[in-house]
């Protein structure tokens, strides 16, 4: 257990009454800021609540990112004013910010794994001795009392961070909070990289925060996980402020309506896709550390859905298939031919691409143009012994951009400068252009907006109409119920079970993942 | 973050404003070249001669042919310091094969295969044990001049044929000299291959994303290693061109050349974190820094004092476009 | 395997002992007191230099202009002694820490302000400082005979049978020490190695801290500029020319992380002990000092290699071990 859940002081419902009146502990208001050729936000306005959770709602690129820099002193905003109790302040600095109490628990970047448990939680504020060096021994009882305190004492407070799991980072990361005694929490996309039992203790965590009267902003594109935690709501839109009120007082369909200016029903798309014979056979597939005895059948015109918990070493086999990683033992079998991928250059040679995870590391080429970017697996077709053919470039990057519907000025800009959404149909677009048998999507939709989701929805059904493959690796459940017609889950490295979607429940698939008996 | 609402038909791309040409590197390049020429043809009478300036190119052409190679390495996001060591110990060959009787095609030959040999080398040891070029090439710098040192020690060869001194020291027609020569036919080889070929493509690619690129089917290793041989056989030709120019070599030959070879690629504009740059603007630094050595030499100023101009010049240029872009943005705001 | 990084200067130091043990049994009196009080002697300013650097390769960056600040330095007391001989030392090495701190706060000014990568900047300054020690010294050198005795021989005299020159390196060791396991600056230089962007957002003002390592290696460059040319009697351009990349070499052997983040002050020192002892002997064996180039740049590589082993990550461990029957 990481969290006691009932601890004496731990109110479960906090009274709601007064909640308009009581003094926001953090307001922003008139917040502008602008980047050369953009305009990030323009005029919005922001308040945080001691003991309340208020939840930043907005597409990508709708400016959320922007705020919280501005919030934690990275950025300086161009117009506009903070005030922390009433009073005036400027954040010139990350520095600044910390110092006004300021933190933010993001992702995983904030910590640093070559640090104790005890550095990373005292770190920039360590205990002198009297001489003004560290003292190391109040340092470890202090980092000690604070995880005492929110129940996590069985972190060691000498262990290196990258030894601990991803939950007891974040445990790491609020006790950080709690030792600066940082009022203002900001929580961006905190559940991202998290199974669900994992989400729960971050949870709990949270209505940890909210009795210790913590003003808490959180940041997220669930929707389940809003309604959960949130006592209040900002929405964003282009980088404007467009609504904010109680959560209980506002509807889903509402809030979407405020996100993206319409209404939006998100329907997976009818498909009406042939299922033929097989086309991806892969038997026997195992890997020293990451996975053992993969076998599955991929049919043409059939989407397969990949699920199982984070770390269920689901990407590892798709890389493996795909020739990035290798593998110990197994067969791959194409169109009845046995290949041996050695490289990601000859995977994409016999016709399987991988369209990976992580778009900003693994995707997209940051620096170089969208045409670039969409001909760099393909510059065998758009070149001649070697010699690039401008034009083939410019013609293969506008038939697969218009076919995604991409939103840009022009094919020679930069792809760093897209939004999430735009980025990830540069992405899928890449590995298209190669005209492959078989497409891996792994994690397709994670952290782009409705808009582009449906838009990379409907782009899969139309795929497998052409009678493409697909596979698909996700962690969402209505994507995987939405879109697969089977659906194999993955648990420790090893298939658990495969399952026709016909009248598959959500529950069934979650119980097979963490390996409940149904 | 730029959502143009779109227009669903999307340009190629945008008309470049004419600023854009007017401002870039090269033009800044261009512009600090013509300045540097003006002030030394007022400065020295004997500056605006053919043959002065035909000496001046000597100043220059053989770090600059393995700044060619160097800013490929260097976009891809690698860096080789070890090759004035590949020089010392190419020259040092050929100078045992010289006593042994080799003749000057021989000697052309095993520079160069040297060279690429050291090339391949270092390659290795990047590519296939991973490890950071930086330090490998710290470590094979020692080792190859080390070698050097130990077959020569405080010797040195000398007696080269008479027909190996044409590389170094030969014209090809009236004042354009064999090394001139060849660097121009270099550097149009070299921008054609980083910028008009699916090497050159991958190249940038590899410097600004190694990840994705790798993932969208680029051979990193096999690229970076073939980048490490062109460089190691650029050195080994600059080590035929000097050692045929000094007619002799001597272990300490062409001792701290690393620095200016990548002195001239930033210069030029090359991105020292990979991922950008552009062979004209290492042309042009080239000849920039020709023009500065030869310049104060005509003056009577000791090198090592120029080389406090070209270190000057390189903060500068560099430190430039960011002081530039900071005030016009507080002007703007 | 996770044993080995923590404990890497272990091994560096078991492989020195090693190292003198095969040398004494050619040559019995190599690892006699006397001589290896000798030897630490001779790398004290190899130690004290890639100290400094240590500092600046920790946070992700590189100094590579130490040796032409050692240099310019030198120069400028080596001036300041001859034109002054009344001035006492330990002013002149104040001076000397000052002037050295002035270039270093120069490349720190330049990366930290300017955003300049720090190896473009100190390629330009290593060039710089050493053609501004001829501008100031007109290319003449300074020899023994107009330094003053005090000047000289302040590092000859001995305290407890061991020569200043050590003790000097021992305090800075010391001080080293202090610093990177007792300051919250030590700490800040290890967490921008190990993750720039966190340390930002941790309050950490990386551009300042990067600003103060180079301060640091220029403190560092300025004392050795004195140490340097009060031991080998003459001040020149030429003095420690192509010296860096010692330094560094120092540091690799060290097993001080190029990528930053990783390394400690038993590395560097025991990294700068392992090029002396090549050095010293060679002679003593009877080889060529001519190998010396060679033997290190062999050193560098295997350290290289060993040090990858060490650092390289392992996979992620899914699946689960004995899950058997």
């Amino acid at each position: 257990m990481l969290v006691d859940p009932h601890p004496a002081h731990f109110v479960r419902d906090p009274p709601h009454k007064g909640e308009g009146k009581a003094a926001p502990r953090l307001t922003l208001s008139g917040i502008s800021k602008s980047f050369p050729g953009v305009r990030a936000l323009h005029d919005v306005s922001l308040s945080l609540y001691p003991g309340q959770v208020t939840a930043l709602i907005g597409e990508n690129g709708a400016g959320k990112s922007t705020l919280v820099k501005i919030m934690t002193g990275i950025y300086q905003p161009d117009a506009g004013t903070i005030s922390i109790d009433g009073q005036a302040v400027t954040l010139p600095s990350a520095h600044a910010a910390f110092g006004h109490g300021i933190t933010a628990i993001h992702q995983e970047t904030v910590l640093f794994d070559d640090l104790t448990v005890a550095e990373n939680i005292l770190l920039g504020h360590a205990p002198r001795s009297r001489f003004g060096t560290i003292d190391w021994r109040t340092m470890r009882k202090n980092a000690r009392e604070v995880l005492n305190t929110m129940g996590a004492g069985h972190i060691d407070a000498d262990a290196r961070l990258k030894d601990l799991g991803i939950a007891n980072k974040h445990l790491v990361a609020v006790a950080r909070a709690m030792s600066i005694d940082a009022q203002i929490v900001i929580m961006d996309e905190p559940t991202a990289a998290l199974s669900l039992k994992e989400i729960e203790e971050l949870f709990l965590l949270v209505e940890f925060l909210k009795s210790e009267g913590k003003a808490i902003l959180f940041i997220s594109h669930k929707f389940d996980e809003i309604y959960r935690i949130a006592d209040r709501y900002t929405v964003f839109r282009d980088g404007e402020m467009v609504g904010e009120g109680l959560i209980r007082d506002a509807g889903q369909s509402q809030i979407v309506r405020m996100m993206v200016g319409r209404a939006v029903d998100h329907i997976f798309p009818q498909r009406k896709a042939e299922i033929g014979a097989p086309v991806l056979a892969v038997s026997g597939l195992s890997h020293p550390t990451e996975f053992d005895d993969i076998g599955f059948e991929l049919h043409r015109g059939e989407i397969l859905g990949f699920y199982g918990l984070v770390g269920a070493g689901r990407s590892e086999v798709m890389q493996a298939i795909s020739g990035i990683t290798r593998t110990s033992s197994g067969t791959i079998t194409l169109e009845g031919k046995a290949i041996v991928p050695k490289s990601a250059a000859d995977s994409i040679d016999a016709g399987i691409v991988y369209v990976p995870e992580e778009r900003g590391k693994q995707g997209v080429v940051i620096g170089l143009p969208i045409f670039q970017n969409i001909s760099l697996p393909s510059l065998k077709r758009t070149s001649k012994s070697g010699v690039l053919r401008l034009a083939e470039e410019f013609a293969l990057a506008r038939s697969y951009t218009e076919r995604l519907d991409l939103r840009a000025s022009s094919l020679s800009q930069d792809v760093g400068t897209l939004s999430g959404g735009n980025q990830q149909k540069i992405v899928i677009a890449k590995w298209l252009a190669t005209t492959p048998k078989v497409i891996i999507l792994d994690e397709p939709t994670k952290g782009i907006d409705i808009g582009s989701k449906a838009a990379v929805h409907g782009f899969m059904a139309e795929l497998v109409a052409q009678g493409l493959s697909v596979i698909m690796v996700s962690s969402e459940l209505p994507e995987i119920l939405g879109m697969s017609d089977r659906v194999v889950v993955m648990r420790e490295g090893r298939i658990a079970s495969v399952y026709d979607n016909k009248r598959l429940d959500a529950e069934t698939l979650v119980k097979t993942a963490a390996g409940i008996a149904a | 973050m730029t959502d143009t609402p779109a227009p669903r038909y999307i340009p190629d791309r945008l008309d470049k404003p004419l600023n854009a040409a007017i401002f870039s590197w090269e033009a800044l390049l261009v512009a600090v070249a013509v300045a540097i020429f003006a002030v030394n043809s007022f400065a020295s009478p004997y500056f605006l001669d053919v043959w002065s300036l035909s000496d001046l190119t000597f100043n220059f052409t053989e770090k600059a042919l393995i700044a060619l190679a160097m800013a490929l390495l260097i976009i891809s996001g690698e860096i080789d310091l070890s090759v004035a060591a590949i020089i010392a110990l190419a020259s040092t060959m050929m100078g045992m094969a010289m006593q042994a009787g080799a003749g000057t095609p021989v000697l052309v030959a095993i520079g160069i295969l040297v060279g690429l040999g050291c090339g391949a080398f270092n390659g290795l040891l990047v590519t296939r044990l991973g490890l950071p070029s930086i330090v490998v090439t710290i470590g094979t710098m020692s080792l190859f001049r080390g070698i050097a040192f130990i077959v020569l020690g405080d010797q040195a060869y000398k007696g080269y044929p008479s027909s190996f001194a044409f590389f170094g020291q030969g014209y090809v027609w009236w004042v354009v000299s064999f090394e001139l020569t060849l660097f121009l036919v270099a550097a149009v080889i070299y921008w054609f291959l980083l910028h008009r070929t699916s090497f050159g493509r991958r190249v940038f690619a590899i410097g600004n994303n190694p990840v994705a690129a790798q993932f969208s089917g680029v051979r990193v290793g096999r690229i970076k290693f073939i980048l490490f041989c062109l460089t190691g056989l650029m050195a080994g030709i600059a080590s035929v061109l000097i050692t045929s120019r000094l007619g002799s070599t001597r272990p300490s030959i062409a001792q701290g050349y690393e620095l200016e070879v990548i002195t001239m690629v930033v210069l030029g504009g090359v991105s020292i974190l990979g991922g950008a740059g552009s062979i004209v603007g290492v042309v042009l630094a080239a000849f920039i820094m020709g023009l500065v050595t030869f310049g104060l030499g005509l003056l009577n100023v000791p090198g090592i004092v120029m080389s406090i101009f070209i270190g000057l010049l390189l903060i500068i240029v560099i430190a430039l476009p960011i002081v530039w872009r900071r005030v016009r943005r507080e002007r703007l705001t | 395997m996770k044993v080995f990084p923590r404990y890497r200067e272990v091994w560096l130091l078991a492989a020195i002992v090693v190292l003198i043990g095969l040398i004494s049994m050619r040559f019995p009196g190599f690892a006699a007191f006397g001589n290896l009080r000798q030897l630490f002697n001779d790398t004290s300013i190899l130690m004290i230099l890639a100290l400094g650097q240590m500092v600046v390769i920790l946070t992700r960056s590189i100094d590579l202009s130490m040796a032409s600040n050692l240099c310019f330095t030198g120069m400028v007391v080596a001036m300041l002694n001859a034109a002054h001989p009344a001035i006492p030392i330990p002013l002149l090495i104040v001076i000397a820490l000052l002037v050295g701190l002035v270039l270093g706060a120069i490349n720190g000014f330049l990366v930290w302000r300017l955003n300049i990568p720090s190896i473009v900047v100190t390629l330009g300054t290593l060039t710089i400082y050493r053609g501004a020690t001829f501008v100031i010294s007109g290319g003449a050198w300074v020899n023994a005979d107009q330094m003053s005795p005090d000047f000289i021989g302040l590092q000859r005299a001995a305290f407890l049978g061991i020569p200043v020159l050590s003790w000097i390196a021992i305090l800075v060791i010391a001080l080293f020490f202090l610093l990177m396991t007792r300051t919250a600056l030590g700490r800040s230089i290890y967490a921008i190695g190990v993750n720039p962007t966190a340390s930002v957002y941790a309050g950490i003002d990386v551009g300042r801290t990067k600003f103060i390592v180079f301060c640091i290696s220029g403190m560092a460059a300025g004392l050795c500029g004195y140490l340097w040319i009060s031991r080998y009697v003459i001040a020149s351009v030429e003095v420690a020319n192509g010296y860096e990349l010692n330094i560094i070499a120092a540091c690799v052997i060290g097993g001080i992380s190029i990528a930053g983040g990783i390394g400690s002050v038993g590395g560097a020192v025991l990294g700068a002990l392992f090029l002396g002892i090549i050095s010293n002997a060679l002679p003593v064996i009877n080889i060529s000092p001519f190998w010396q180039m060679a033997i290190s740049g062999s050193a560098i590589i295997l350290a290289v290699v060993l040090n990858a082993r060490g650092e390289r990550r392992q996979g992620r461990i899914i699946l689960k071990k004995a899950e058997a029957a």
